[in-house]
């Protein structure tokens, strides 16, 4: 008995500071897309400083992460492909954005410098379908006056691991190319008829940067701070855009937030000067939250991020919401939470 | 006990997680070569070519090489040489298996691309019959690269199982043989080998057991692709590394955790066969 008691005392000794320090800092968990991972590591830890809030993000993969939120492991999901209005109703979540990113094409060929090649949408599905095969294909060769294509095999490479930049990618090859849609179709993974499988961005890098006449597809980010040959895209208008922050800005700028789950189409977009492949990355939040504090500093969280994240994300490459963006995001919160 | 209990448990834990696929393929599970998570359609077998031409090559690339050091340590080398030699081949099964990848995706694969793969195809490519293990793009990574890392990783079990079993041999018989006029080859092929070929192949059995499990260092060199191509040189996926890669990205209940669960089933059962074998030809030594 006495032990007993001693034991009791000694445990609420351990637990009184800790619930003092629980007071002060406030603690939410998330897991999911490796895709934000930068920024919301760096958000986090701007977080702990400017609202006293330790948020503890794990880039497990989007599919992970939607497999915790469902399990209620975590406090917040995060998924780079959104799941639709049936699936977010059926597992009480609300969805939604929080920066965007771009996919740039990559390409080792010797003489070509940055930015210099042109690509179209149905080339670049032909080229990861196996059908264009050589770099000196009449195709490339006709929208390329002036640069000198090398006679040489076109080794494609892709992401093997599953992933939400795999998942932008083939959406982007799905909607210009109808065989690409029938054949292979859009998901995290899928059977790439053609080419090299590489894990991760980094792997995807290497194998381009290793591999002459290769082309592969990453996050700008990783373009710019590896120095790779990005090309030029054709976007719907039919212009040849180069892949930077005005064209990017120009495609956030065309998007339509107003669809369920806030699930833009940021792909493919219509201005005349957009860069064609942009995507949204996104949050699952429990809509009938076990711990009301919890899901309330989440939403806290964004919404400092919203308000003062912005200049961290565009110093990481990626893309702040448009403003109108924001504002829905807010209402969204409201309707479901209350003010 | 308990640990056979866990090893019980594991086994069929993986077996119920896995039925749903079994159930949705049925037996051709095992051989389907589809495998196409946008329609949901899955198949073990490109993964169980991989895994089993990979661990096959790297076994036939290290054995040799394994057996010389044996050879070597035991019966040529000065004694004071014995030690170093040895240690360091075995500081090799040291090395963590991530290491070989980037090793391998950083230094083997771009050395491949330029010099050996090109040689290769060009010189061997037309040859009839056999030309078709060596054509396709010269990319650096697939198959044969993957039993390359493989075969160097395995080599230092392959090789001290050798080592420790030849110097097993009792010194009497060899040094009959000595007596008679046997050459140091002629003792090795007539003397020792013999004595030691079952421990010698329990021996190559644990390497393979290792070979077949591998994930890390393959998922960097082998090129990740879900199809079969008839060239040593071309993309392929071995169960480890496509489990690896694709478990992140699937959603619980799903069909294709399910069929991934399958596959560790399967790669289960594989090396779980190769182990038991391995032990059982090696239960003379276990014991002694």
């Amino acid at each position: 008995m006495n032990r007993r008691t001693m034991l009791l005392g000694a445990g609420a000794a351990l637990t009184l500071p800790a619930l003092g320090a629980h007071a002060q800092e406030a603690r939410i968990t998330g897991a999911g897309a490796t895709f934000p991972n930068p920024i919301y590591q760096k958000w986090a830890e701007a977080a702990r400083g400017a609202i006293n809030m330790q948020v503890n993000y794990q880039s497990v993969g989007s599919g992970a992460g939607i497999n915790q939120i469902r399990n209620r492991t975590v406090d917040f999901g995060a998924t780079d492909a959104p799941l639709n209005a049936q699936q977010l109703t059926e597992a009480n979540l609300l969805q939604f954005p929080t920066v965007m990113g771009s996919l740039v094409a990559i390409v080792n060929l010797p003489g070509i410098e940055n930015d210099q090649m042109k690509l179209t949408g149905p080339i670049l599905a032909d080229i990861y379908l196996g059908k264009i095969t050589r770099w000196n294909d009449p195709r490339i060769v006709a929208i390329n006056a002036g640069l000198t294509l090398p006679n040489l095999a076109i080794a494609p490479a892709y992401r093997a691991d599953g992933s939400g930049t795999t998942f932008v990618w083939v959406s982007y090859l799905a909607k210009v190319s109808q065989e690409w849609k029938d054949r292979v179709g859009v998901g995290t993974s899928v059977r790439f008829p053609a080419g090299t499988g590489a894990r991760g961005n980094e792997g995807v890098a290497g194998t381009v940067r290793q591999v002459r006449g290769a082309i592969g597809y990453v996050e700008n980010a990783y373009a710019i701070t590896n120095r790779l040959t990005t090309t030029q895209i054709q976007n719907k208008a039919g212009n040849f855009v180069k892949p930077e922050h005005a064209t990017f800005m120009a495609a956030a700028a065309s998007a339509d937030w107003s669809v369920p789950g806030f699930a833009a189409d940021l792909v493919e977009t219509t201005g005349p000067q957009a860069w064609p492949i942009v995507a949204p990355t996104f949050i699952l939040l429990p809509t009938n939250p076990t711990d009301a504090a919890r899901n309330a500093n989440v939403r806290r969280f964004f919404d400092w991020a919203f308000k003062d994240g912005d200049r961290l994300a565009q110093e990481l490459e990626y893309i702040p919401l448009p403003d109108v963006a924001k504002a829905a995001v807010r209402a969204a919160w409201a309707t479901q939470f209350g003010a | 006990m308990f640990v056979l209990l866990l090893l019980g448990a594991i086994i069929v834990e993986l077996f119920i997680a896995g039925l749903p696929a079994f159930q949705a393929f049925g037996i051709g599970f095992i051989w389907s070569t589809d495998w196409d998570p946008v329609q949901e359609v899955f198949g073990a077998g490109v993964s169980i070519y991989g895994t089993l031409v990979t661990a096959v090559l790297s076994i036939v690339l290290a054995v040799p090489l394994a057996f010389g050091i044996a050879f070597y340590l035991t019966e040529l080398a000065p004694p004071w040489l014995r030690r170093p030699v040895g240690t360091a081949v075995e500081l090799l099964a040291a090395v963590p298996s991530i290491i070989y990848g980037m090793w391998g995706f950083f230094v083997i694969v771009p050395a491949f691309a330029t010099y050996v793969q090109p040689t290769l195809i060009d010189n061997l490519g037309e040859l009839p019959l056999v030309g078709f293990l060596f054509q396709g793009a010269p990319f650096g990574t697939g198959i044969f690269t993957a039993s390359f890392i493989l075969a160097i990783m395995i080599l230092p079990f392959i090789a001290a199982t050798m080592r420790d079993v030849f110097e097993q041999v009792p010194p009497v018989y060899k040094e009959s043989a000595y007596g008679l006029g046997a050459t140091t080859w002629e003792v090795m092929r007539g003397v020792v080998i013999p004595y030691t070929r079952i421990s010698v192949v329990g021996g190559i059995m644990l390497g393979l057991g290792r070979a077949l499990g591998e994930t890390m260092a393959v998922t960097f060199v082998i090129g990740n692709a879900n199809r079969i191509t008839t060239s040593l040189f071309g993309p392929g996926n071995t169960i480890a590394s496509l489990v690896a890669l694709e478990f992140g990205e699937s959603e619980m209940g799903s069909l294709k955790l399910s069929s991934l669960l399958a596959l560790g089933f399967i790669l289960f059962v594989l090396s779980f066969v190769v182990l038991a074998t391995s032990r059982y030809l090696l239960r003379s030594r276990l014991k002694a």
